[in-house]
């Protein structure tokens, strides 16, 4: 049964890249920009769960949705300290200033005295138990990704669809100007984007903290989910999802079949071969630029 | 302020422009070939470090300062010119020789980087670059037969047709030279036809190809040529350390460039040379500065980390010019004195387009 246990551990795995993704994708639709410093907020989210947890005591069913409420203020914050100023600019500006921004919280993470250059395992009610499905030995922090990352998609694709809050994000995302013409307050909506993909890169950061520990380079892992979101096509929010579990079952299956070494990068071979492809991805639709 | 009376074409395309220019760049040849007379050790090999970055930085800015392809990947380049070298030079190969392979070889990887540049642009050619540095850094690591893998490789010393080039003044003046030549290099560059092609694809791709630049073409040149300076830089470095590992062009040092060409200042000659000083001499006043702060902050494996980044977010936030950019603001401070406004040199206010078709 190694083969169903590779497609759920690369399902599993493919989970957290389409979280860290679906961030990217986020904040791309709405601000045309990319935040490199994704990973690093996931890496701050499960520390945030850590430390309460670990410093305050509090349980994993209060700490978790206080560190994603904790994380979605820092985003807000980011955006407005960091990023409004210089909106606007070139893409490249922002690249490298969310860069900084990334460098900036690992260092800081490290300086934290105990955790930070500790690595840590966040002690999760459901830690070490399996479940033995006809042969297949399947972890519960594995199906405990696949389930939250289902439940989050469905309630993203509500907001998305139902809510005014969702709608007026697509609206700002499918063009600003015209946007802030029917009085949709377009910053604040940008604001608001930057904090939704904080929370769920903090969600990304908890859920992986059982099968990784915490530790300050976990963010490391955003860089990974880069390839997830240009296999997708950058501006599409299910095109994240499927990249990332395309990602995590070619690693998965690399990892088994293939030589020591094709797992680390077989992510990035894709998406090399998927530039040359299909340059919008799988779901992006065909981009041109206006004069 | 010194006005310049142009009464030829020529005087445009000169690279020295005026007298003060050659005065004072003349100087600084003659205080850099005569380093190892007034410099220790030590200086000489910082000073060492500081030319062999700025040929790297060199030849990032030619295409991301220049031609306005940002890569995150440029280590890689810097990879295989230090392995090409390592392995040449271990077959006894003279130096020039192997570098000018290792140069070529470099120029060969970066044609095929380029060609999925020709189709992508902005963060899909960042990407593109991300990708492969980290597939070079893997497999340099797993090329055992030839890199020896993971455990790193030591590098011999220069060798001219049986002279031994090792000692630190000869390896110093190589570097010198090495850096002098491809900044001439990269001046003449730009101001011939290719170079003003580059200029003109980073301004606007469009108006570029209306204007007859073949677009894939220059592309594909840039990083052609930006892959073999650095790899140029590549070699010397490998010399200079005298022992490499892959986990040396690893995406740590990707960062370490791109801080390097965005502190100098992007898009300027002068910018290499500032952000490859910053890059040498900043850690070694985080070395200082550590005394000073609370042992907690002092002595955290994250401080350098810190620094990196809050340095570069305040240059892009407040001097996206670079350290060159503020060069010139004080210069024009100074030269028009009492007469200097502020907004003189105020960023123009940019609507970044959208590069969706809506």
């Amino acid at each position: 049964m190694a083969f169903v246990q590779l497609v759920i551990s690369g399902i599993s795995l493919g989970c957290i890249y389409a979280l860290i993704a679906l961030g990217f994708v986020l904040i791309y639709k709405a601000t045309e920009t990319v935040n490199f410093a994704q990973g690093e907020l996931m890496m701050l989210g499960a520390f945030g769960g850590l430390v309460l947890m670990k410093t305050l005591g509090l349980s994993f069913w209060l700490a978790a949705p206080l560190a994603v409420v904790g994380m979605f203020l820092l985003g807000l914050a980011l955006e407005r300290l960091v990023i409004r100023p210089i909106l606007g600019q070139p893409q490249f500006t922002i690249v490298m200033l969310t860069i900084g921004v990334g460098y900036t919280a690992r260092g800081l993470i490290s300086m934290v005295p105990g955790i930070g250059t500790e690595t840590s395992a966040l002690e999760v009610p459901y830690k070490g138990e399996v479940i033995n499905l006809a042969g297949a030995v399947i972890s519960v922090e594995q199906v405990a990704v696949i389930l939250a990352t289902a439940v989050l998609c469905a309630l993203l694709f509500a907001m998305f669809r139902y809510s005014k809050l969702g709608i007026a994000m697509q609206a700002a995302s499918q063009n600003q100007l015209a946007a802030y013409y029917m009085g949709i307050p377009v910053r604040r909506i940008n604001g608001l984007v930057w904090g939704l993909s904080a929370a769920v890169a903090a969600l990304a950061g908890l859920l992986l903290a059982p099968i990784t520990f915490v530790h300050a380079n976990m963010g490391f892992i955003g860089l990974k989910a880069f390839p997830a979101a240009v296999v997708g096509g950058f501006g599409s929010l299910p095109g994240a999802i499927v990249g990332g579990l395309v990602i995590g079952l070619v690693e998965a299956f690399a990892g088994f079949y293939l030589p020591e070494g094709f797992k680390d990068i077989a992510a990035y071979v894709v998406v090399l071969v998927m530039l040359v492809v299909k340059p919008n991805g799988l779901f992006g639709g065909a981009m041109r630029k206006k004069v | 302020m010194r006005f310049i009376f142009k009464t030829r074409y020529e005087q445009d395309l000169q690279i020295v422009k005026h007298g003060g220019q050659a005065f004072w760049y003349s100087l600084l040849l003659l205080l850099a070939f005569s380093a190892p007379l007034w410099a220790g050790d030590y200086w000489l090999s910082q000073l060492g470090f500081v030319l062999i970055y700025a040929v790297a930085g060199l030849g990032l800015m030619v295409l991301a300062g220049f031609t306005g392809l940002a890569s995150i990947g440029h280590a890689a380049f810097l990879g295989v010119g230090a392995y090409v070298e390592t392995v040449l030079a271990s077959r006894g190969w003279p130096f020039p020789l192997s570098m000018l392979v290792a140069a070529g070889l470099s120029a060969a990887v970066g044609v095929v980087v380029g060609l999925p540049a020709l189709r992508v642009k902005g963060i899909y050619l960042a990407i593109a670059t991300l990708s492969f540095g980290f597939i070079v850094e893997e497999v340099l690591a797993r090329w055992e037969s030839v890199t020896k893998g993971n455990a790193g490789i030591s590098v011999p010393s220069p060798v001219f047709f049986g002279a031994d080039l090792g000692s630190a003044e000869a390896f110093y003046f190589i570097a010198l030279i090495t850096c002098m030549l491809v900044t001439l290099g990269v001046l003449n560059l730009l101001r011939s036809a290719t170079g003003r092609a580059f200029i003109a694809i980073r301004d606007s791709e469009i108006s570029a190809q209306s204007m007859g630049i073949h677009l894939a073409g220059y592309k594909t040149l840039a990083f052609a040529l930006s892959a073999a300076i650095v790899g140029l830089a590549g070699a010397l470095y490998a010399h200079k350390l005298r022992f490499i590992s892959p986990d040396q062009f690893g995406i740590a040092q990707s960062v370490d460039l791109l801080l390097l060409v965005v502190v100098g200042g992007l898009g300027s000659v002068h910018g290499a040379f500032l952000g490859a000083i910053f890059l040498i001499t900043m850690p070694q006043l985080i070395a200082l500065g550590k005394d000073w702060l609370p042992p907690a902050i002092g002595q955290a494996t994250g401080l350098q980390a810190v620094v990196y980044g809050l340095v570069l977010m305040a240059f892009v936030l407040f001097e996206p010019m670079g350290l060159y950019g503020r060069w010139l603001k004080m210069r024009t401070w100074l030269e028009l004195f009492p007469f200097y406004r502020r907004g003189m040199f105020k960023r123009q206010k940019s609507y970044a387009k959208s590069e969706r078709l809506k």
